[in-house]
This record gives C-alpha cells, structure tokens and sequence, in this order.
C-alpha cells in the first residue's frame, strides 16, 4: 500500500474527507516552496498537489497562469521540483505529494528518467492535464513499475463509456473536474456534481476528489458531503499572489486558510 | 504505397494525438465523428464547393510570373494565387469549411485565435455571413503590430480580445482560445486556423486547404502539361504549405520545399522554426516539433511575420519531415524583407511577409534548376496589412 492509499484508507475508516491544497512549485520564489508545503499540512492537508509550472497552462485560470509565469522567472525546473519534493521527505514521511503539471516538461526529460526520479523523491503520484487516457499508454508503465499513481481527469463532458474507461486505468484516487472551464472559475453547480459522482461511483471504486470552483469553507463544505476529497487550488494561489513580497508570511497564512477549511469539511458530521 | 495519415486517432507517425483536458475530449470525438459523417456528404460538399466558388472566388489563379522567371535566370516561376482570396489570404479556404461545420453542429458562436489577424479577420467574415457571434484572440503584441486588421475584424462585428499573458503572441491567444472553448462548450465552436492542435483540427484544417493543391495539379496540367518540379511554401503552423503540398505526396517526382521563418538567424535564439532547429514535445494538443529549453517550457519566438512567429508547427510536417517527403529550410527576416521588394517591383504584387519567405527561398532555388522547369511558390497572402510594419521598420512614417 502505498502513501496514497493509506491515507484514503484511513480517512474513510475516520469518516472524513480529504483535504488537497494545490500550490505552484517555485512561487513566488523556488525557496519557499518546501516551507508551505510543511504549512499545508500543519493547516491539515491529507495530500499535498505540487504544480509543476508551464509557460502554456492552457486549462488554468489567470491566477494560475501568474503562478507560473512568477515560478518560471526564477527559472524553476522539474528537477529542482523533484529536489523539493525530496527536502519535503526529510521531515514529512507520510504526507502524499502529487506533481500536478502539464506533459511537455516531462516529456522532454523522458518519461523514463522522469519517474525514476521522482520515485526517489517521493513522489506518489503524477496528474498530467493535458494527458487523457488515449495517450496515456506510453506513459504509465513507467510510473507503475515504480508505484506512483497517474491521477486521471474526469469532466461533466465526459460520457458514462469514458468514464468507465477512465476508472478501468486510473489509481490513486480519481479528479473530478467540477464545471466546465479553467482552474479558479466561480459556477459551481452541487446538483450536476453530485449526479456525475453517483455515476462514477458505479464504475470505481476508487476515491473521487473533486476540485476547480472551490474557494471557500461554504463550497468546500457543500462538496465534501458528497465527494471523498476537496482540491483547492487558485484561493490559496491568490494568497501566495497577494502575499508575495511578504513572502515570510505565507506559511501562516496558508496554514490558517487551511484550517478554516478543514474545520468546516470536519465539522459536516466529521 | 499510398500516403494515409492520420491513423484514427490522430497520429501522423509519432505525432498528432490528442493532447488535451478531459474536459475537451468528448467535444473532439463529437466533432470528429460530425466531420466524418459530412465530408462525405454530397450537399454538404456542394454546399462548400458553392462557397469556395462564389464567397472566396476560386479557383484561384496560377500565374506565371515572366519578370521574376527572367531575373532569378532559372525556372519557370508559377505563382498561385491565394492573395486574390476573399479576405486576402488562403485563411478563408478553412474558415468556410468550418463554419459549415459549425452551423451543422448546431452551434452559434465562434471562437478564433489568431496571429497576423488573417484566420482572424476570415473568422469574423464567415461569422458576419453567417449570423454567428465570433470572439477572436490575438496577442497583445500582435494587436499592436497588426492594427489594421484588428479594426477590419471590428468593422466585421467580431470582439477581438487582446492577450496579455505569457509572450502576449499567437501562442498565447491559442492558449486564451482553448480556455474559452473549455468554459463554453456547449454552443461554441473553435475555429482553429492552422494545422496545429489536437486531432482532428490537423487533418480537418489540412483537407479544407487541399484545394490549393487539388487547383495546382489541374492547372499545372492546362498551362504547361504536366506537374511541377518543385513547390515552396512558408511553414508557420503550416496550413498553406500542407494545402499546397498535400495532394502531391504521393507524386514522388515532385520536390516540396517548407520555408520556416528563420528570424534573426536560426544560430541564434531570435527565430520561430521548431522544424530547423527545435525538437518534439507537446503543445496545443498535439506532439510535433517545438522550440523549447532544457526544462520543456516554450521558448519565446522572434519573426517579422506575425503569422509565422509560433514555436510550434502542425505535427503532419514533422512527420513529412521526419520521412523526408518534404524539405524544411529557414530564411532571415532579412531575406524575407528583400524578396517581398524584389516581387512588389517585379511583378507589381505586394505579398504578405509570411510568403515572401516562400520567395525568398524559391530565388536561391530556381537558378539551378533549367528553364525547362516549373516551380509554383505560394503566394498565400496579400501583404497590405503588414505595409505599416515594414515602414516602420525602414524608418519612414506614414
């Protein structure tokens, strides 16, 4: 069993939901990264999501377009990611840390080289956006033989048949996208949600985090009734944004949002 | 054997595919599969025949260029004349095509990203005919650069949205463009204007532009009885080259000539030719040839053409020229500037930038080939939108 399943597993034997955080890697600068990553979890995140900065992020919304193109002023790299990653492991041994990115930085690093060393990071799993299942074939043997999770995207457009497909390759957990859009969006429909987890319920048996349209402790709390884990992602970025060139305040400010979160998906029956 | 790409999904050799969102994967199959059922359709097909005839004015000529043959002393210079298009450039030949589309999907907004403001402009004509809402984006960068173009597309009823992140160019409007789609897929269709993106856009695109081909082998066949020996195009995306090229693949004795835009020189980092000096990665949804550093981020890329100024190409010539069916070769800025003199006093047509490239290639060629050969450039657009740039680059004011 590997870090995320523990920690799947042992959510559901407590009966709580998982709380993800997103951060970019390398914003605002590549030296604070490990810090708030420490941070999120002090404010109680289950799994941490690490993005990978792109200079294209084509299915993110302008605050984390800004995140990267902050992350990749001071030119932060996949490997230095990795580097963080493995700091983090120093002093966090359990915690899930999932690289959230696009394909090219990896692809052009090798898929191959890519999970060895992310392996030995510590990496637990990859979600690669612009990587659906149709492609992916060239990718997961390599990440699989060395126990790391491809967390695969599902979309209120996708129909029931990829839905199965999706749930017939995925691991780790499964990423329900929750509108039609880009990351930091606002039209969160709770009924359309909830009848998309029922039908991909049928088809795995897999955790369902849900994330995109979650910005506060309402919405955070109104989707952890019906999934089994919130991502949120552009409201903590907008922190890191407005917080910038304070950067030495960031890690409590994070860890306070988090709370805040936390309690509230913690207090809906807990 | 006889040239079949793409595969069914999209793949041309190690390139193409689908690259995108789970958001975005079944709008591609819904459109792949409308496209399939469509271009077999005879009234569909009759539709966009009557379009090509009497909206765009096609077929267009292959002009023999006599002045220019005589003072580059080699072959015989054939020019097809896209330029004469409706709306200037072979832009129009896609955008019907996919606006029929759009209309028989039900949709009824269009959305365009554009470099040049040609597809731009194009888009915004089709969706002035045809009573559809349009949103194009464009670069920041390019706004400035191309402001005539930005105001015909206003005058045309379409909103063209400036895009300021990233290098503020084309690839970023691609990016602003595929954002929107994901966000309002339901009644709005992208317009993509090149061979680039993901499967099926490459090969749509690409079948929509053949006609520029499909017109050459005719022509060449009525005006000096028989093929070219050689055809040379300019390759950003890449949607003229493969028009042009595309029906003569399988014509083996046909040489064919792809001209990137070299910039500042492709030794240096000031240029936009992935073909000449990139490598494969993913972008826009697809794997072909990019310009990107060693961390896969893309580069920012430098030409004087703004339709040729992208890191990418469509993934069909990386596998032409992967295969070596077809011949990528870079000009300069320069090079580029010079020819677009030579053929505006020569032949009293003045070209865009983006097919003086063609040109400026074409006349290190035709010397050493006899008179005895043919050889057709691309003319694929008219250059009046970019007379304000080249003025201000030659210091004159207007």
């Amino acid at each position: 069993m590997n870090r995320l399943d523990k920690t799947f597993a042992a959510l559901k034997s407590a009966g709580r939901k998982a709380l993800i955080p997103y951060i970019t890697a390398g914003d605002p600068h590549p030296d604070h990264t490990v810090a708030l990553m420490h941070a999120l979890v002090r404010g109680g995140a289950d799994v941490i999501e690490l993005g990978v900065p792109f200079s294209d992020p084509m299915a993110d919304g302008p605050v984390i377009q800004l995140a990267c193109e902050r992350a990749l002023a001071h030119g932060t790299g996949l490997w230095d990611i990795l580097d963080m990653v493995a700091a983090f492991r120093r002093d966090d041994a359990t915690t899930p840390v999932v690289l959230m990115g696009y394909l090219n930085p990896i692809e052009t690093r090798g898929i191959e080289a890519f999970a060895e060393r992310a392996r030995e990071a510590g990496v637990d799993g990859v979600l690669i956006v612009d990587l659906a299942i149709e492609e992916a074939p060239d990718y997961l043997p390599a990440l699989r033989k060395r126990g790391i999770d491809c967390i695969f995207l599902l979309a209120p457009t996708s129909p029931e048949s990829r839905v199965r497909a999706v749930a017939h390759l995925a691991s780790g957990y499964l990423y329900y996208v929750s509108l039609k859009g880009v990351t930091g969006a606002a039209n969160l429909d709770i009924a359309s949600v909830t009848a998309k987890l029922d039908e991909i319920r049928r088809h795995s048996e897999l955790p369902v985090a849900v994330g995109f349209g979650i910005r506060d402790a309402a919405s955070a709390q109104a989707v952890g009734r019906i999934a089994d884990g919130v991502v949120v992602g552009s409201a903590l970025v907008s922190e890191v944004e407005r917080l910038q060139q304070q950067p030495e305040a960031l890690p409590e400010v994070l860890q306070g949002r988090l709370q805040t979160l936390r309690q509230a998906l913690d207090a809906d029956g807990g | 054997m006889t040239y079949d790409y793409p595969d069914t999904r999209g793949h041309f050799g190690p390139y193409g595919g689908q690259f995108v969102a789970e958001t975005l994967m079944e709008p591609l199959r819904a459109l792949a599969a409308a496209y399939d059922a469509l271009r077999k359709d005879p009234d569909f097909l009759r539709e966009l025949d009557g379009d090509l005839r009497d909206y765009v004015g096609r077929p267009s000529p292959l002009y023999h260029a006599a002045r220019l043959t005589r003072r580059w002393g080699g072959a015989q210079i054939w020019l097809k004349r896209e330029d004469l298009n409706h709306t200037g450039a072979h832009k129009v030949n896609n955008t019907v095509g996919q606006a029929l589309l759009a209309k028989h999907l039900g949709k009824t907004r269009i959305i365009a990203e554009t470099g040049a403001g040609q597809h731009g402009v194009a888009s915004a004509t089709i969706a002035a005919r045809l009573g559809l809402k349009c949103v194009v984006y464009m670069g920041a960068e390019d706004v400035e650069r191309q402001s005539p173009n930005v105001y015909r597309m206003k005058l045309l009823g379409a909103e063209v949205v400036p895009v300021k992140s990233g290098t503020r160019t084309l690839k970023d409007a691609m990016n602003e463009a595929l954002r929107d789609w994901v966000t309002n897929v339901d009644d709005t269709f992208y317009v993509i204007g090149t061979v680039a993106g993901p499967h099926p856009y490459p090969m749509l695109v690409r079948d929509f532009q053949s006609v520029i081909g499909r017109e050459v082998i005719a022509q060449s066949r009525d005006k000096f009885g028989r093929l070219p020996d050689a055809l040379v195009a300019c390759v950003g995306g890449g949607s003229n080259a493969i028009g042009l090229f595309h029906p003569f693949i399988d014509h083996r004795e046909v040489a064919m000539v792809g001209v990137e835009a070299g910039g500042r020189g492709v030794d240096t980092p000031e240029h936009a030719a992935p073909l000449s000096a990139g490598k494969p990665g993913v972008l826009h949804g697809n794997r072909t040839y990019i310009m990107a550093d060693v961390n896969g981020q893309i580069l920012p890329t430098h030409s004087i053409s703004a339709g040729l100024d992208y890191p990418g190409v469509g993934p069909e010539h990386s596998w032409l020229k992967d295969s070596g069916r077809v011949e990528y070769v870079a000009v300069t800025d320069d090079e580029a500037l010079a020819a677009f003199h030579e053929l505006t006093r020569a032949e009293g047509i003045i070209p865009a930038l983006e097919s003086a490239h063609a040109f400026a290639h074409a006349r290190k060629m035709a010397p050493a080939l006899g008179p005895e050969r043919h050889l057709v450039i691309n003319l694929s657009g008219r250059g009046d939108k970019d007379i304000f740039t080249i003025a201000r680059r030659e210091g004159i004011s207007l």
